[in-house]
């Protein structure tokens, strides 16, 4: 029911998949295993389902050492992300594989795959093969198959990732809500930083085979713990500039508050979210005069780069209906503030 | 501003299927070329032999055919084929699955050594077991000692026959097993499925189609085989003769009807075999098409 990995490691000829993972999540908790393409993070996963052995580390589930267990012994539910459904398999066989290969009785198997129809809404569809569903029903075939034999955690990797947006919408608010009232717990892979933020309750962001942030989504989002989680979770803008005076860094016509302990002259980096940019078309406090150099409309916000002088650019992001309402136009001359931001020294690596 | 009714052009429709076509005239000469090349070439030739073997008559053609050396040959035929059918889907499966589910040292190797059998020729297929069995050969001695005989007998005629189709089967089913990849076996595996349940649970229905295409050429190839099997035989007549070296010997004996009215039988073989290749053929292109395909095809 829990799972906790310690000092995971795992190499391919010298490239390192996933290198000294530690984590612990608790009975009943959701978490997303967040990261780019290659960072490890399926290699992680698959680990703890018994699908590779680690080259050295201990994987525990339910307080029990797991790591060279079997499949079997470990009893975890695992859902690909191009489903992996028997495709000479009906519906009905598919959900009742892992009951049968334990020599489950012909009724249990009944009532258990009925139930599992229930629950994922495709009553009525057993007697049809995996070719004859759509994507998102195939997944919810796919999740089933993995919940039949009762396991005490369930992992997907990628779970949503081949399917198109509005499908992955609705898949994912029946995840929470299968979560909900399963209880059971649940560790999930994906690439996307807005699915991990919508659904987990915990983020865990994998970079290069290592864990560079474990936090819930806000903490992830607001207090990114590196410089790679800044970039990477949300947008943002870069400025690299150095420590001008103690505790005071200078760029452009901006000033940043920075840590009394960085000394003069460290170089450093400012990361600061689009939409921390406060705009006016009225000067007030503390503000700077820029120009609008280009608008782009995304939706519910309108994103502008703004011309702060000695070419020098930032982007801002603004909700539509206040953009609309300021009368913000291409070209026009605006004010703005950085309300809030993040400074990272830059290291000699980089 | 909307065009005026006199400037929008007409184009005249293009059929997309003859846009891409060659004119008239190439059509009918491809086709006739074609066509042609199969009659004189395939056609002829197959009414040629059932013409022959009736030639003297159907009693002739029934005495040719049940005659005991001829039925000995079927006999030997079908062993043969049978052998080397079983022998080549144990290796056909077991070179599959090594190659398409590990890594080891010698893989590419492997891969290449397997199409072996179709770059030698069969006549030095043969001529390897002779020196290897034979009497002057490797083992001879010792073979003869123990008082084992391969060649001029049923192994070395099963083992030449073995050799010469070992890659159809194997041919078969690396790239099938390549393409399908081992998730639906993972998927088994963590829920709780053992190696043999795997097996026959889910990888076997998934490459049938393919194995059992993979036999059928495997057969007839074998049903078919001359040049190793000529080797290894020794034509003892009733005893080491399979169907093609029964033909031969009846056409070197100016026999003309009874070697036509028995290769009658190898043609019958092989339209049958082309027939059941056929269908499995259908089957297994249908069981081939990845579920990606048939969402496309199927259901939005």
């Amino acid at each position: 029911m829990s799972i906790e990995v310690r000092g995971l490691c795992k190499h391919y000829n010298g490239f390192k998949a996933v290198h000294n993972v530690s984590a612990k999540l608790e009975t009943g908790s959701l978490t997303a295993l967040l990261g780019p393409s290659g960072s490890g993070k399926s290699t992680l996963l698959r680990m703890i389902a018994g699908l590779e052995v680690p080259d050295s580390g201990e994987i525990h589930l339910t307080g029990r050492e797991a790591t060279f267990a079997s499949a079997k012994e470990r009893n975890v539910g695992f859902v690909f992300q191009h489903y992996a459904l028997f495709k000479h398999m009906t519906v009905f066989e598919n959900i009742a594989f892992g009951l049968r290969v334990r020599k489950q009785g012909e009724r249990g198997i009944q009532d258990r795959v009925f139930e599992l129809l229930k629950l994922i809404q495709l009553t009525g569809y057993e007697k049809r093969y995996p070719s004859q569903l759509s994507g998102g029903q195939r997944q919810r075939v796919a999740v089933a198959r993995a919940l039949a034999p009762r396991p005490e955690v369930l992992l997907l990797d990628e779970p949503f990732g081949a399917l198109d947006a509005k499908v992955r919408e609705e898949l994912r608010e029946w995840i929470l809500r299968l979560h909900e009232e399963t209880n059971m717990t649940t560790l999930f892979v994906t690439h996307d930083q807005q699915e991990a933020m919508e659904v987990a309750g915990r983020i865990l962001i994998m970079n290069h085979g290592e864990i560079e942030q474990d936090g819930t989504p806000i903490e992830i989002f607001d207090q990114p713990a590196t410089h790679f989680i800044a970039q990477f979770v949300g947008e943002s803008n870069f400025i690299d500039t150095e420590v001008s005076e103690k505790g005071l860094a200078v760029w452009g016509p901006f000033r940043f508050s920075v840590a009394p302990s960085l000394p003069v002259g460290k170089k450093i980096r400012i990361y600061f979210r689009p939409n921390d940019v406060y705009m006016t078309a009225q000067f007030e406090t503390l503000q700077v005069r820029a120009r609008i150099a280009k608008t782009r409309f995304k939706g519910t916000t309108i994103e502008y780069k703004l011309d702060i002088g000695e070419d020098k650019y930032i982007s801002a992001q603004i909700p539509k209906g206040v953009a609309l309402a300021s009368g913000f136009k291409e070209g026009g001359e605006v004010y703005a503030a950085i309300t809030a931001f993040h400074v990272f020294p830059i290291d000699a690596e980089g | 501003m909307a065009p005026r009714v006199d400037e929008v052009k007409t184009y005249p429709v293009l059929d997309p299927a003859r846009a891409l076509t060659e004119p008239r005239w190439v059509r009918w000469v491809l086709i006739a070329v074609a066509l042609s090349f199969i009659a004189l070439f395939l056609l002829v030739p197959l009414a040629q032999v059932f013409a022959s073997a009736l030639d003297k008559g159907m009693g002739y053609y029934f005495n040719a055919v049940r005659e005991p050396a001829a039925l000995s040959a079927v006999k030997l035929t079908l062993v043969a084929a049978f052998f080397s059918v079983v022998f080549n889907s144990a290796f056909g499966l077991a070179s599959a699955w090594a190659i398409t589910k590990f890594r080891f040292p010698g893989k590419s190797l492997l891969i290449t050594l397997i199409d072996l059998p179709f770059t030698v020729s069969p006549v030095v297929s043969g001529l390897i077991y002779v020196l290897l069995f034979g009497l002057q050969g490797l083992l001879g001695p010792w073979l003869k000692a123990h008082n084992l005989h391969i060649i001029f007998a049923l192994p070395g005629i099963v083992l030449a026959t073995v050799f010469v189709t070992f890659p159809f089967i194997s041919r078969e089913l690396i790239p099938l097993m390549q393409e399908q990849g081992s998730e639906e076996e993972e998927a088994a595996m963590v829920l709780g499925a053992g190696g043999r349940q795997i097996f026959w649970k889910v990888t076997l229905p998934n490459i049938q189609w393919g194995l059992l295409y993979g036999v059928i050429l495997c057969n007839a190839r074998a049903m078919g085989e001359f040049g190793a099997v000529s080797v290894v035989s020794g034509h003892i007549r009733g005893l080491t003769n399979t169907l093609p070296l029964h033909v031969e010997i009846l056409y070197n004996e100016y026999d003309f009807t009874a070697a036509f009215a028995v290769a009658s039988l190898l043609t019958f073989l092989a339209v049958l075999t082309l027939i059941a290749k056929t269908l499995v053929g259908l089957k297994y292109e249908k069981s081939r098409q990845t579920p990606a395909a048939q969402a496309e095809s199927g259901i939005a």
